[in-house]
């Protein structure tokens, strides 16, 4: 494409129909804990 | 939706509902702003009449094409249809705590949230006892989940070190026999910190977070000994003895801003240059009346510092070297699934927290305010309504974050934040919105620019 370059195609639609089986480890995101996004995260489920 | 910004020259374009992510020219980025679904087969006369002014007419009816093309492969404007998955959002086994093991601490930094380390609710140790009756807690509420996350967490936990010890001793044991795997923490001052415990510590736990806010005189007007003096001389040192022997594991150095140095990249670059590469400095977030507190007044400032230390840390990426700023760590391809996105930080449900008495509250931020006591451990308590409470709420049940650009990568906040500023943990707290969003936009562009050079 000319006007726009696409950089990352998305696949959250995906992660939702297999996701949340909750083994990926607890995200608090507050100023005073361990802070970073949860989008951040690696997901666990094949470990 | 979409959400669209300039950052650095150039114009960013991010699918909200897709994750989708695209660098745009100047006449795509106005003409988004003329143009929605649903879309016309041609670009409609009257938006070609307007652009025209500023652009061929030609290449808006040609950019418009590409728009559509993008809508029809649903990395455009594509439909929200996650709410059907906040069923999800029920009660869920218990797999993280944090274990306040002592409610004391060696630093009156001003701006702790726990009182100078009690909590408001007086100094006390955690005993070895009640760390065992929380290890049996958490396996027992755990159910099916192998992996369990223990923080030890204060106020200052080498204040009571001997049962961190035992208690990571004796979970230990109980994972071999239960089939668990705990993943320990630990957050220090590191006053304390000695030969032994960095040893111990490298050995046993999984992450260690390392507090200092950064430049001598910003970290030791904050951060002082009961007598007054400054703590920077002391932890600079043995911080990096701990993370030269730590080798590979995690470990990372946490800061906090505060309106006496708005110019945090200036320490986040003194951290840098102090030879930590992990980092986090974040706002402190207070009771608007204190001198420190950052209050929207200041946000200008601060978005224009998330730039500048853009700037500094491609500077470093630039020359090859490696540095993570916790903030702008996002993991566009990879990151967690879409549910976990949006329930965010599990608090009182996946996670709690228990005091050096026993007792059980949402998370660390919520120890102190009676209304949330979920339980006890030795009278054997677990509020369960307030634990589906908790799981419900996630970013669909947030009516800020439903109409949130940025609600994938904040998953609705800090419910604690939410209900100590605003009220309620379904009500956004403004201030934290408006810097987290910023630190997204900032962290997208950094991504974008990677992912388009490897690209090109
Ligand atoms: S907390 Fe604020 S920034 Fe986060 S999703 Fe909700 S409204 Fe958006
Ligand atoms: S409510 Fe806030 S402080 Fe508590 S676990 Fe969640 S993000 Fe962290």
């Amino acid at each position: 494409m000319k006007h726009i370059k696409t950089i990352n195609k998305a696949n959250l639609k995906k992660t939702a129909e297999k996701g949340g089986c909750g083994k990926c480890q607890a995200s608090c995101q507050s100023a005073c804990k361990t802070s970073c996004t949860v989008a951040n995260q690696k997901c666990a489920k094949d470990e | 939706m979409i959400h669209k910004f300039k950052l650095s020259g150039f114009n960013i374009l991010l699918d909200v509902n897709s994750g989708g992510v695209h660098i745009v020219d100047d006449l795509t980025y106005d003409l988004l702003d003329n143009v929605e679904p649903p879309f016309a087969d041609e670009c409609p006369e009257e938006v070609v009449n307007k652009l025209s002014k500023l652009y061929d007419a030609e290449e808006i009816k040609e950019c418009y094409g590409e728009i559509v093309e993008l809508y029809n492969d649903k990395i455009l404007f594509s439909e929200d249809d996650y709410e059907k998955y906040a069923k999800f959002a029920v009660a869920s086994p218990v797999k993280a705590m944090c274990l306040h093991i002592a409610h004391d601490c060696n630093l009156r930094c001003e701006y702790c949230f726990a009182s100078t380390g009690d909590y408001g609710v007086g100094r006390k140790r955690m005993s070895l006892e009640t760390g065992k009756k929380a290890i049996d807690f958490l396996i027992e509420k755990s159910q099916d989940r192998k992996f369990l996350e223990l923080d030890f967490f204060g106020g200052e936990p080498l204040m009571n070190w001997d049962v961190v010890k035992e208690i990571v001793i004796y979970a230990r044991e109980r994972e071999k026999e239960c089939g668990k795997k705990f993943r320990f923490t630990i957050t220090t001052n590191g006053l304390l910190l000695t030969d032994d415990k960095i040893d111990f510590i490298n050995e046993e736990m999984s992450n260690v977070v390392l507090s200092i806010d950064g430049r001598k005189s910003v970290n030791d007007r904050m951060r002082k000994r009961v007598d007054g003096t400054g703590s920077y001389d002391k932890i600079t040192d043995v911080f990096k003895k701990l993370v030269d022997k730590r080798g590979d594991k995690e470990y990372y150095v946490r800061g906090t801003y505060t309106k006496y140095n708005l110019d945090f990249s200036e320490d986040v670059m003194h951290l840098y240059e102090l030879g930590f590469d992990q980092i986090s400095v974040e706002p402190v977030m207070a009771d608007p009346e204190m001198p420190y507190a950052i209050t929207e007044a200041d946000l200008p400032k601060i978005f224009k510092e998330y730039e500048i230390l853009a700037q500094k840390l491609q500077k470093v990426y630039d020359e090859g070297k490696f540095v993570n700023f916790f903030h702008f760590m996002l993991d566009l391809d990879q990151g967690p699934c879409a549910i976990k996105r949006l329930r965010g930080c599990g608090c009182g449900n996946e996670y709690v927290a228990v005091t050096p008495d026993g007792d059980i509250y949402p998370c660390h931020q919520f120890v102190g305010i009676d209304d949330f006591k979920m339980g006890n451990l030795d009278d054997g308590t677990f509020n369960q309504e307030m634990k589906s409470y908790f799981a419900a709420s996630h970013v669909y049940s947030k009516p800020e974050c439903k109409k949130c650009w940025a609600k994938f990568y904040c998953s609705g906040g800090c419910n604690a934040n939410n209900y100590i500023y605003e009220g309620d943990i379904h009500n956004a707290h403004k201030l934290s919105c408006e810097i987290q969003k910023k630190r997204l936009e900032c962290s997208i562009m950094m991504k974008a620019l990677k992912l388009a050079e490897t690209a090109e």
